[in-house]
């Protein structure tokens, strides 16, 4: 046999193993695939080709796995029990950047799934070398790192912490200055990952500068990168009051609300998102915000969108009516509540109606002027309806209870307060009669319009036990009457009128 | 005596007399005794009962005068306190008036201030009327944006389609598809057609040699920088046949980085290069760019600029002269010149007292 024969077997092998893998890594972007490769054992048999000796074969198997693992965490968890980690841990650090971003997608794919599967590439030592790869020349290798580092860290504080324990934020801090977009966008995400869990992991993203990158990059052009960098500004503010206050000092403000306006959906969620963690705060940054006209431009992005990205700015109406109400007056002479009565009747889900409610109620509670102004927009029937619907969830309800409650306890506009009296049961009928005997006494008008809607009939006709609550404001409206006219509408006074025809004497002369 | 006799004889009657009239008394002594008793009794009592009665008078009048006293002072005593009460309550009542009304003006001047609060909240509504107005244009500039960029790619699309399609413009003989003769206008496309440049083939564009920089290696900017090729290289070492190289001296050759000739490397203008070169490091060392004359005359007319931040005044002659060049004769030890060890810079010994005119720079 001549030496040509010889090595065609070994040509032929080489050409055949490079036809698999790549022919996997094909087989493996379809969905449908998977299941078919798995059973076939496609594990087993792409784990030593990772040692292949040709580089592009190694490459390639590597991608065909990152796509395996990508698609459920079955496959994911047959990585690590494959053992294939370490190898790629080890080759991560040796390999050039085409096999290092490879190597570092099947990280990446791997860890996304579950906070094991994250916790058993920390324990490969991955952190360190997906570091490295951090100060790496090359953007594509830069980026697949701080994908992997990212989704790592998203789990749980534990994990994120043993990212920000190898050293990767500051590094993390470098990539989001670099020049490429992708680059910026995946390494702002993982800062929101990482800032995401406990004060203290914000507080080091914090100390890494990283607020005054992130800052700037609100005005980007490009929407992707945009949203990652709100979501990492309010995953940092959202814990306490001095990161808050750090953000805000980075300027952000009039520049933030140019996000609102955003073709993107989410870049206006996330935008929401961020002025709502810090409002939520103190007082002082609500009016802030209230001053810069964050108010209002929240109050437009409501109108301009849908579901669940109105949810953030509702939340955020809340929040600065909540603090004073100064701030809940500003939130009204901005045109707040029709935009949140809209929001409460036109959402189908049942979590945005809920906070469009609370929202309400925290409107409300103020003052009587604040009351009155969320009764003339026609929210307390809706809320009532809400309270009643057997459809609403249980959160929705006591929500939209707490809501009616907040807002009738304040309310002196009588107008909104009568449909009340006749279809509202009786914890809440308490207090609209309680409403009622405040305002009757003081106000001549109100008394007669009070009879002659025919209020005064609907309250004789309450039942309430003698020595409640209820009774007692029954009887203080009944005072402001004279007696004739009680009884007139009293339940029975026409029986009662006729018995006295019955029992009469006739005076015959 | 006589009487005496008398009496004697008398005495026998005498003393049946007294007996007699004691035996009378008798009877009745008991009853006179307890009448004298009951009569002695009475009078006592009354002059006891009037002495009492004495007492009590005077004891009254004693007691009278010390309860007016006692009671005038009590009263006195409520009245003060009653007194007191009643200017405590006007002061408090009045005090009460006084801080109503300083707390009602504190708290509606600093804290729930009606007109400040109305001042706000206008603002805050100016301010959302002045932060939606901007958005809406901040929206509509966006908006403008992606339109004309939308249009460019539209245009841009188009102008590649009709230089694509540039072989169906109309030449003299035959009239294209867009320019038909029965109408009175060509169709816009071949005007379109008319401007396209034609679409040639595409070349193998000829790759530009590597540099062999550095920094161009280190930014992989080049595909070539890591030897990478889309075949895989054949595992065989054999050679080919023919008068062929062996295979790696060939990839080796195809892959080395750019070794031009010294001729072809160094550029053109090599020397003025150089002298500029030389320039630039001359002027890195020099301390300012003024040209540092040693005499004293030629620095007289300038201006001095005093720093910004000093305050005081600047002068360079009180600077020089008496500070450093000032000679006290009667401090030296001995008249004579310290020896020097090193020879003396001419320039310096002998300050002011050589140059004539001549040197001065004028």
């Amino acid at each position: 046999m001549s030496q040509r024969q010889v090595l065609q077997v070994f040509e032929q092998y080489q050409k055949a193993r490079t036809q698999f893998v790549q022919m996997v890594a094909e087989l493996a972007t379809r969905p449908q695939n998977i299941e078919t490769l798995q059973n076939a054992g496609v594990m087993s048999l792409l784990r030593p080709l990772l040692l292949d000796v040709v580089p592009t074969i190694q490459q390639t198997a590597a991608l065909a796995l990152g796509r395996l693992a990508n698609y459920n965490d079955d496959l994911a968890e047959a990585v690590v029990k494959g053992d294939i980690l370490p190898q790629l841990v080890y080759s991560l650090a040796e390999q050039n950047r085409f096999y290092k971003k490879a190597a570092a997608f099947v990280l990446r794919a791997v860890g996304k799934h579950s906070p094991q599967l994250a916790q058993a590439i920390v324990d490969c030592g991955a952190l360190d070398t997906l570091v490295i790869c951090l100060e790496d020349f090359d953007p594509g290798v830069k980026e697949a790192a701080a994908w992997a580092l990212g989704y790592i860290a998203r789990h749980n504080a534990e994990l994120s912490q043993a990212v920000v324990d190898a050293g990767a934020v500051p590094l993390l801090v470098l990539c989001i200055q670099e020049p490429e977009i992708a680059l910026k966008r995946i390494a702002a995400s993982a800062l929101s990952d990482i800032s995401k869990h406990s004060p203290e992991l914000a507080q080091t993203v914090v100390d890494a500068g990283a607020i005054a990158h992130l800052a700037q990059m609100i005005l980007n052009p490009d929407a992707k990168l945009k949203r990652q960098v709100l979501s990492a500004l309010s995953q940092v503010a959202k814990h306490s009051v001095d990161l808050a206050e750090m953000v805000v000092e980075a300027e952000i403000f009039p520049v933030v609300l140019t996000c609102l306006k955003d073709k993107d959906e989410y870049v206006k969620k996330n935008a929401s998102t961020l002025i709502r963690e810090i409002a939520k705060h103190t007082p002082e940054l609500s009016q802030l915000i209230v001053n810069a006209g964050g108010v209002a431009a929240v109050i437009d992005c409501l109108g301009s969108c849908k579901g669940n990205i109105r949810l953030p700015g509702i939340m955020m109406l809340g929040y600065v009516a909540a603090h004073s109400e100064n701030l809940a007056m500003a939130v009204i002479i901005s045109k707040g509540v029709p935009q949140l009565s809209v929001c409460l009747s036109e959402e189908p889900e049942d979590h945005i109606k809920a906070a469009a409610a609370w929202a309400l109620g925290q409107i409300g509670r103020h003052t009587p002027e604040h009351a009155r102004a969320v009764a003339v927009t026609n929210t307390l029937p809706v809320l009532l309806s809400l309270y009643m619907s057997a459809e609403s969830s249980e959160d929705l309800q006591v929500k939209s209870k707490k809501a009616i409650k907040n807002i009738l306890q304040k309310c002196t506009y009588l107008p909104a307060l009568e449909p009340f009296l006749y279809d509202a049961p009786p914890n809440i009928l308490k207090h609209v009669v309680g409403q009622f005997s405040k305002v009757l006494p003081h106000d001549s008008k109100a008394r007669r319009l009070f009879v002659t809607s025919g209020g005064l009939k609907k309250v004789q006709e309450i039942k309430a036990e003698p020595g409640s609550l209820l009774q007692e404001y029954i009887n203080s409206i009944n005072n402001c009457y004279p007696e004739e006219i009680v009884r007139y509408y009293s339940p029975g006074y026409s029986d009662t009128l006729l018995q006295r025809v019955d029992s009469y004497q006739p005076l015959i002369n | 005596m006589a009487t005496l006799a008398r009496l004697q004889a008398r005495w026998a009657t005498v003393r049946q007399q007294f007996y007699f009239r004691n035996n009378v008394v008798d009877a009745f002594r008991k009853k006179e005794y307890n009448a004298a008793v009951k009569i002695q009794s009475w009078f006592r009592g009354c002059r006891v009962r009037a002495y009492i009665r004495f007492l009590h008078r005077v004891a009254i009048i004693i007691q009278k005068c010390w309860r007016g006293y006692l009671g005038r002072q009590h009263y006195q005593l409520i009245v003060k306190i009653a007194y007191y009460t009643m200017k405590m309550n006007l002061y408090n009542e009045m005090a009460v008036r006084i801080q109503r009304r300083w707390r009602g003006y504190k708290i509606r001047k600093y804290c729930f201030n009606y007109f400040y609060l109305k001042e706000y909240l206008r603002a805050v509504s100016e301010t959302n009327d002045a932060i939606r107005e901007a958005l809406e244009e901040f929206a509509e500039m966006k908006e403008r944006e992606e339109r004309k960029a939308s249009l460019e790619r539209e245009e841009k699309k188009r102008d590649y389609q009709a230089r694509k399609m540039h072989y169906l413009v109309s030449t003299k003989q035959i009239p294209g598809i867009y320019n038909s003769p029965f109408r009175q206008e060509p169709d816009p496309w071949e005007l379109r057609l008319q401007k396209a440049k034609p679409l040639t083939h595409r070349r193998f564009e000829l790759r530009r040699p590597s540099s062999s920089c550095l920094s161009n290696w280190l930014a992989c900017s080049s595909a070539r920088s890591f030897p990478r090729s889309e075949f895989l290289p054949p595992i065989n070492g054999r050679q080919c046949q023919g008068p062929f190289r062996d295979i790696a001296d060939v990839l080796e050759q195809r892959y080395k980085p750019l070794e031009p000739t010294l001729r072809v490397a160094e550029p053109m203008d090599e020397l003025k290069e150089a002298r500029e070169e030389l320039k630039r490091r001359e002027w890195i060392k020099n301390i300012h760019d003024n040209m540092f004359l040693p005499f004293s005359s030629y620095h007289k007319n300038k201006k001095y600029i005093p720093s910004m931040h000093t305050s005081s005044k600047y002068d360079p002659s009180s600077y020089e002269c008496p500070h450093f060049r000032d000679e006290k004769p009667e401090k030296w030890i001995s008249s004579k010149n310290f020896q020097t060890v090193l020879p003396p810079i001419d320039l310096f010994s002998n300050y002011g007292k050589l140059y004539s005119k001549a040197g001065q720079i004028l």
